[in-house]
């Protein structure tokens, strides 16, 4: 027995990692190749539907679209925020960019959103799920993004579909954890009165714990958003049209035109985003007692007709 | 069972931890007490071999001091929390004995609970609170609105419907709270500590207004309190808890004039016995008061110098045609002598 390998133990006794990762990807690309091919289907629905959409309106007609929704959904500040903040991606050249983003964005954050928050739910029901899941959140957001990158491209490819499932991959840990974290604390006694008068679970959930657990999954809807952004120029490497990629051209071709071009596009895109989404999650009384359509543009609309039918 | 009230404990045991099977069978044979329990075992025992029962139209009050498990109990009735041991019936079935789909139903028809920390839902108006009873039963939009209204009107807060609970006072929140739980219309009421945390004078009103209500509609009430003065004043009978355990139960007359055990006395030694003693407790027997008023032998004491005051000298005691005995001043001044003497 030689004494220096118990010193030394790592240069003869090792796990092979590298073969183990290969092996296993190599076993699924040939065993599920069609499972995969299969997910690509319904992303690549949605992901066209939103950019074709997105590309073939005319410009001013998006921006006031948008920002009438805006208006209608948050209030007007935020319909002016959107205004301005989409005219000036237009200002500096960003527009057709920004729309493939705006599509590669909103398809991920769905995605992420419909898989995160009943995940999320089922965590904070089940003792069970939460012990499973829980190291694979960990996992899933301590592994550096660039890692996601090539499995993603062995088992889906490269281009737009893929980068959307890598951002909702890579976006859905937060709002799952949560979630969960909100539904968890949501004050005992109120769940307990729901109970005392007879509430079945699902009513119970529905009318007394995900409302109260609101803001802490509003925030959890916020992380996804905000790590879409985050990811765009990551999931560009893997040929994602976009803002992404006017960034990462930049950083590679030291050119401080297209980066400067692409970062402030996310930026605005970013915060026209994140304003909208959290309207969501706005109650009646956020909205000082009005309904979602007695405000706004439309809530005015209806305000004029009701005057007009009184005059005549 | 064979009595047939409407809340019926009996020897029921709560003991919270893991290793409550070994506590309990401990607790049992009297080898262990709570604090015994909590250091051999690391189990908290919740409630000791409780039995009780309130029956249709009473107001049955639970009284202890914090920690001596009236909640524990009170939430066994519509089976929040489950027995370690013992039975639960309400409306003569048994409460563990149901399925998940007629514990909801039991709960939203039949029991209306306050809760001790009011536990309004924030997100929810008024009247979405109240009406929550009703919109688990499916009751059409209309009719659970009017229902709410109906309630709150009753609770003297018509109008407040819209409002939020954060826009209410304490007292009013409690209301709230009390609306809530007859809006549904249940034959049963568990009420823990309902005005424990309002001021005495807002306090009082509730009580009056409680007690108004509680005789108009007939409601079979399970109501604790840490507060003895006002289990004397709500109770039709009185449980008193200590450590889990009940010690005592009876009126409150009874437990006044004849406490069970040297805990129950310190107690209502504070308690002046002289509005529960009755004529037959201090008439000297026999000898009749010639030409004197007579008086029934449970008449209490007040009514007793209502009619010295009104110049009686000596009164005589008879029940039915029976004379028992007479009371004169000197026997009221005993009887006083010695109430101040016990405090
Ligand atoms: N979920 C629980 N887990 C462990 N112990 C508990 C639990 N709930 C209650 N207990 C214990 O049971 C005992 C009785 O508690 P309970 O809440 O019934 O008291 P209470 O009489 O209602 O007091 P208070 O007047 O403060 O409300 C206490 O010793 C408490 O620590
Ligand atoms: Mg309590």
């Amino acid at each position: 027995m030689d004494f220096s390998a118990l010193l030394d133990p790592f240069a003869s006794v090792q796990i092979p990692l590298a073969d183990l990762a290969n092996d296993f990807i190599r076993w699924l690309t040939s065993n599920f190749r069609d499972v995969f091919r299969a997910m690509k289907v319904p992303v690549k629905i949605l992901l066209d539907l939103l950019e074709d959409g997105l590309r073939d309106t005319p410009q001013t007609i998006i921006i006031v679209a948008l920002s009438f929704f805006a208006w209608q959904l948050v209030n007007r500040a935020t319909a002016i925020l959107t205004f301005v903040a989409m005219t000036l991606i237009g200002l500096i050249g960003a527009w057709d960019a920004a729309m493939t983003s705006l599509a590669v964005l909103v398809s991920a954050v769905l995605i992420a959103t419909l898989f995160g928050l009943p995940l999320g739910i089922l965590c904070s029901r089940s003792k069970l799920v939460w012990i499973i899941v829980r190291p694979i959140l960990d996992f899933m957001q301590t592994v550096p993004s660039f890692t996601y990158l090539v499995p993603v491209i062995l088992l889906f490819g490269i281009g737009n579909v893929p980068g959307v499932i890598v951002t909702a991959f890579f976006a859905t840990p937060p709002l799952v954890r949560l979630t969960n974290l909100g539904l968890k604390t949501v004050r005992e006694d109120l769940v307990e009165a729901a109970d005392a008068f007879g509430a079945s679970p699902v009513k119970r959930l529905w009318s007394v714990e995900l409302p109260l657990a609101r803001p802490t999954i509003m925030a959890g809807i916020n992380q996804t958003v905000m790590l879409s952004l985050a990811m765009s120029v990551i999931a560009s490497m893997i040929s994602v049209a976009g803002l992404g990629r006017l960034v990462l051209v930049g950083i590679s071709q030291l050119d401080m035109a297209r980066a400067a071009t692409g970062g402030t596009g996310i930026v605005l895109l970013a915060m026209v985003f994140d304003r909208i989404t959290q309207g969501f999650g706005l109650t009646r009384r956020d909205r000082n007692g009005k309904g979602l359509w007695e405000q706004g543009p439309v809530g005015r609309l209806r305000g004029l007709l009701a005057g007009n039918r009184i005059k005549t | 069972m064979a009595n047939e009230h409407p809340v019926n404990c009996c020897n029921l045991w709560k003991i919270f931890g893991a290793r409550a099977e070994q506590a309990l069978e401990a607790a049992k044979s009297g080898e262990v007490d709570k604090d015994e329990a909590f250091k051999r075992f690391g189990c908290v025992i919740g409630v000791a071999d409780a039995s009780f029962s309130v029956a249709e139209g009473e107001v049955f009050c639970i009284m202890g001091l914090s920690g001596s498990g009236k909640s524990t109990i009170i939430r066994h009735v519509n089976r929040l929390i489950e027995p370690t041991a013992g039975l639960i019936h309400v409306e003569g079935r048994d409460v563990m004995g149901l399925n998940p789909k007629e514990l909801r139903e039991l709960r939203a028809r039949k029991i209306g609970m306050v809760f001790q920390h009011m536990a309004l839902w924030p997100h929810k108006t008024i009247s979405e609170n109240v009406a929550f009873g009703l919109e688990v039963q499916k009751t059409p939009k209309e009719t659970r609105r009017a229902a709410a209204d109906d309630a709150l009107e009753r609770v003297s807060l018509g109008g407040w419907g819209d409002r939020y609970p954060d826009e209410l006072s304490g007292g009013m929140q409690q209301r709230v709270g009390l609306a809530r739980a007859l809006a549904a219309d249940p034959d049963i009421l568990l009420m823990d500590e309902p005005f424990s945390a309002l001021d005495p004078l807002i306090r009082k009103d509730l009580q009056d207004e409680f007690l108004k209500l509680s005789r108009e509609m007939k409601k079979t009430t399970l109501f604790i309190t840490h507060d003895l003065d006002e289990a004397m004043k709500m109770g039709n009978r009185i449980a008193i808890m200590k450590d889990g355990r009940i010690v005592q139960t009876g009126t409150p007359e009874n437990i006044v004039l004849r406490p069970a055990t040297e805990y129950v006395s310190r107690f209502v030694s504070s308690i002046s016995t002289l509005k529960y003693i009755s004529a037959v407790e201090i008439m000297t027997q026999g000898g009749t008061a010639p030409g004197a008023r007579e008086f029934g032998p449970s008449t209490p004491l007040p009514a007793l110098l209502k009619a010295f005051s009104e110049g009686a000298e000596e009164l005589t005691i008879k029940d039915g045609d029976r004379c028992l005995g007479r009371i004169g001043s000197a026997e009221i001044l005993e009887t006083v002598k010695s109430d101040l003497a016990r405090v």
